[in-house]
């Protein structure tokens, strides 16, 4: 297990290298000037030259790449070329309601998803099967924005219930949190619940069918023992990894919700920088994302063997 | 006993009256503020922040004239020297005075960036502390729009900074934000692109005129401003329904019928000079390097059309001719006759074909994610084609259009044709500091034009003895510019603002400002 651990921590480090190589190259051949945002419309050629010599921009690629890395080794993200503010700090500061609506969604949706999922496959063609499917096709196909204006619509601007926007963090106090991040988390759990329901019902229907299932029942187990003890825990695995890329898709950012709920998150952060080719924030923004969907995949990978004693590493 | 704890109570409830007293105007400004440094950029948020924190020496009034601001001034005779007095009062953020030292080291170092202040370098013989409170400025000979382009308030007004800041060289961004403005920049709650708060400066001294654009006593009647970013103005539009924001600078058009009806919001034209929308084309290649073919393509725009693609709605568009902007001193619609009377396509095609155009692709860049520059290639494309041009219009984001109008390569190979942006009437509104006038071909600003004509009249316009003999210049200018096609005009907008009614007198004013302001509980 340890020697496994080490293994898949050690084959991280070229992954973000290529990655790293991948990012700076295609940033550099991407058109846009960062020091044309900088100088706005009415500069010149000349002041937009000398203003790229003043920030670097004009060094060959390979002195600015092997610059970059030096920094990153040194576990210096750099800092913005256009608000001059060290990257960590930007990230640290966006990374909080990011991590937290992310967190509040997965939570939501676990719970709300995995017992729909359930009694889904469990009453599979009734009433509550259907409802359930249906459910998650709507949850598919509205756009996320949609489900975002509506709920504010509704809960904001009529009921007056919730702010239209903003984020106030959880050290405020957690009915200050709440307030502002159930909507946007709502929203997101619409697309997530679809999700995680369908995966589930997927794997129990399957599961269901198998002969260990009719084995518990004929000895007279109680239902939900049968469902939740052998069903559940044996289609656990997709449903993880589920999950888990959910997650991390998360923590990468939902710009069009951060946009609508004006979260101040990563994924506006990485937006933002992408339109004004500020590239040491989104060459940390890539690395960072690339880092977490790693690090998630390795920790779903353990939880296997917790949920499926047969897998052993 | 009984007395001491009633007095207690009564001053702790006095205490947190006076705490929820603060009031604090929350706003979403066109864009996200970043950049911090108004000498780098010309960018339009970083010169309004720039208003809240800095001073500037003297302001340009609602009459497009130059009033006193941080200073008096004195003009010799000959026109040749200025003397500048600072008022009493001024004083630093950090509660050091202001002195003649740090105005001339500000104005130093704006005057590396900004056009109007190399011409003003070039003609200087000395800039002088003479002493602290007294600036001289001594030129080599006279150079009548001195104050004009001292006062301008855009794109780079020369603020005052400290000495120490203003020693930063031009082309690095400075780090300390130290100002002597009616408000203090909070650096703690600084949020680049997100959001940016400033404090009354309660040490400013107004002056005792009243306000008027950037002139005037700029009287302070808020704790706090606080400008919030957001990316989706339906957003910024429900949270000003909610009352969670005050403000926002600027509404889409289309989005106004939401806010309509409502009895606690007014949305208004801050201020009618508004922005002016252009076309530049290249001269250096097929088919605008040909005077006729450029001509063809202006006789065959419609301003009308461009501006109802764009605004919709005529409340807030406005046909003008003016290169130098239409309610400005020196404006003119002298030659723009076809531009705002509905285009002459016959004469387009008339032109076209005694210039012998061979069906050359016009490259026209489109950006499509800036809302307001993403109709009119649209329908200038149109127009073109309507009138025998080949149009090649390539969709782009708005950060390839800056990238890619910077290159002189043929526009085959990665160069371009013609681009639209827009500006803001005051800041093209005066010869010297309009980019568009400028003929010194590689060094003129992008697409290049060599035109001694140009130059040579905006000569005669630093000659001009008085503003009549100005604005006859200004109607060469304009005649000219309309002639060679250094631009070609679309017209004139304002994007209305949005208020809570609770926010009252706000100064009708091209940058938005939130000095004079009151805000009700």
């Amino acid at each position: 297990m340890i020697g496994y651990l080490l293994r898949r921590i050690l084959a991280v480090i070229p992954v973000m290298l290529l990655v790293a190589v991948f990012v700076f190259l295609l940033l550099r051949l991407t058109p846009g000037d960062p020091a044309a945002i900088i100088a706005g419309d009415m500069a010149t050629p000349a002041q937009l030259q000398a203003i790229r010599e003043a920030m670097g921009l004009n060094q060959p690629i390979h002195i600015q790449f092997v610059t970059w890395l030096g920094q990153l080794a040194r576990g210096d993200l750099g800092t913005s070329l256009i608000s001059h503010t060290p990257v960590s700090g930007m990230i640290a500061a966006r990374m909080g309601p990011t991590l937290s609506i992310a967190l509040l969604t997965i939570l939501l949706s676990v719970a709300l998803a995995v017992p729909m999922g359930v009694l889904a496959a469990w009453r599979h063609r009734s009433a509550a099967d259907y409802a359930v499917m249906t459910f998650s096709v709507l949850g598919f196909s509205v756009p996320v924005f949609v489900i975002g204006y509506l709920l504010i619509l509704v809960f904001s601007l009529k009921l007056g219930w919730f702010p239209v926007q903003g984020f106030t963090p959880i050290s405020a106090g957690p009915l200050p949190f709440l307030k502002n991040a159930i909507l946007p988390a709502l929203t997101l759990t619409t697309i997530y619940v679809a999700l995680i329901a369908r995966m589930t019902r997927a794997n129990m229907l399957e599961v269901l069918g198998e002969d260990y299932i009719r084995t518990a029942r004929a000895k007279g187990a109680p239902e939900r023992t049968v469902l939740f003890r052998h069903a559940l825990r044996n289609a656990a695995v997709p449903i993880l990894t589920v999950i888990g890329t959910g997650f991390a898709l998360l923590i990468g950012g939902v710009v069009v919700t951060e946009t609508v709920f004006n979260i101040p998150g990563i994924g506006r952060l990485t937006v933002d920088a992408i339109l004004a080719r500020d590239y040491p924030v989104i060459q940390a923004m890539i690395l960072l994302t690339s880092f977490l969907y790693v690090l998630v995949n390795l920790v779903i990978d353990l939880s296997y063997s917790f949920f499926d004693p047969r897998i052993r590493y | 006993m009984f007395n001491r704890l009633t007095a207690a109570l009564l001053a702790s409830t006095m205490m947190a009256g006076a705490a929820w007293a603060e009031t604090t105007v929350t706003a979403v400004m066109h864009s996200g503020l970043r950049v911090l440094d108004p000498v780098i950029t010309t960018a339009h948020i970083t010169r309004d922040h720039a208003y809240m924190i800095y001073d500037v020496l003297i302001a340009q009034d609602a009459e497009f004239k130059p009033q006193p601001q941080m200073a008096d001034w004195k003009v010799s005779d000959d026109q040749k020297t200025y003397v500048f007095t600072l008022r009493d009062g001024l004083k630093f953020h950090d509660g050091a005075p202001v002195t003649a030292a740090d105005a001339v080291a500000s104005l130093e170092r704006w005057a590396k960036k900004d056009a109007g202040g190399q011409i003003i370098m070039d003609r200087t013989e000395k800039l002088e502390a003479t002493d602290d409170k007294t600036v001289t400025w001594v030129l080599k000979e006279p150079f009548v729009p001195m104050l004009d382009v001292l006062s301008k308030q855009s794109a780079l007004p020369p603020f005052i900074m400290p000495a120490r800041v203003a020693a930063t060289p031009p082309d690095q961004a400075i780090t300390d934000y130290t100002g002597s403005g009616p408000f203090k920049f909070v650096d703690a709650e600084f949020q680049p692109g997100i959001s940016v708060t400033y404090a009354k400066n309660t040490d400013y001294v107004p002056r005792s005129e009243p306000a008027s654009w950037m002139a005037g006593g700029k009287v302070v009647n808020v704790d706090k401003v606080k400008w919030v970013n957001m990316p989706d103005i339906q957003t910024a539009v429900n949270a000003l329904s909610g009352g969670e924001i005050d403000y926002i600078e600027q509404m889409q058009v289309d989005l106004i019928p939401l806010l309509e009806g409502d009895p606690n919001i007014a949305v208004e034209v801050r201020e009618p000079t508004g922005m002016q929308t252009m076309a530049r084309m290249n001269f250096l290649h097929p088919p605008f390097d040909n005077e006729k073919i450029r001509q063809a393509a202006l006789k065959a725009i419609s301003q009308e059309s461009v501006l109802a693609a764009m605004i919709g709605n005529p409340t807030y568009y406005q046909i003008c001719g003016a290169l130098l902007g239409c309610g400005t001193p020196l404006g003119s619609e002298t030659g723009a006759e076809t531009l705002t009377k509905g285009a002459s396509m016959d004469e387009a095609k008339a032109l076209l074909k005694e210039s012998g155009y061979d069906g050359t692709p016009v490259v026209l860049m489109a950006p499509t994610d800036m809302v307001a520059l993403a109709t009119q290639p649209v329908v200038i494309s149109q127009m073109l084609r309507d009138a025998g041009f080949t149009v090649d219009m390539q969709p782009m984001d708005w950060q390839t259009l800056v990238t890619r109008r910077a290159s002189q390569s043929a526009p085959a190979e990665g160069g371009w044709n013609m681009f639209i942006t827009n500006w803001m009437v005051p800041e093209i509104s005066n010869p010297i500091s309009n980019p568009m006038l400028i003929g010194r071909g590689d060094s003129a600003w992008f697409g290049w034009p060599t035109d001694d004509t140009i130059e040579q009249l905006k000569a005669d316009y630093i000659a001009a003895a008085d503003p009549e003999a100005q604005k006859a210049v200004g109607e060469k200018i304009q005649a000219h510019a309309i002639q060679t096609v250094l631009e070609v005009p679309l017209g004139q907008y304002t994007l209305p603002q949005a208020r809570r009614t609770t926010i009252t007198e706000m100064l009708p004013s091209p940058v938005p400002v939130f000095w004079n302001l009151k805000k009700a509980e």
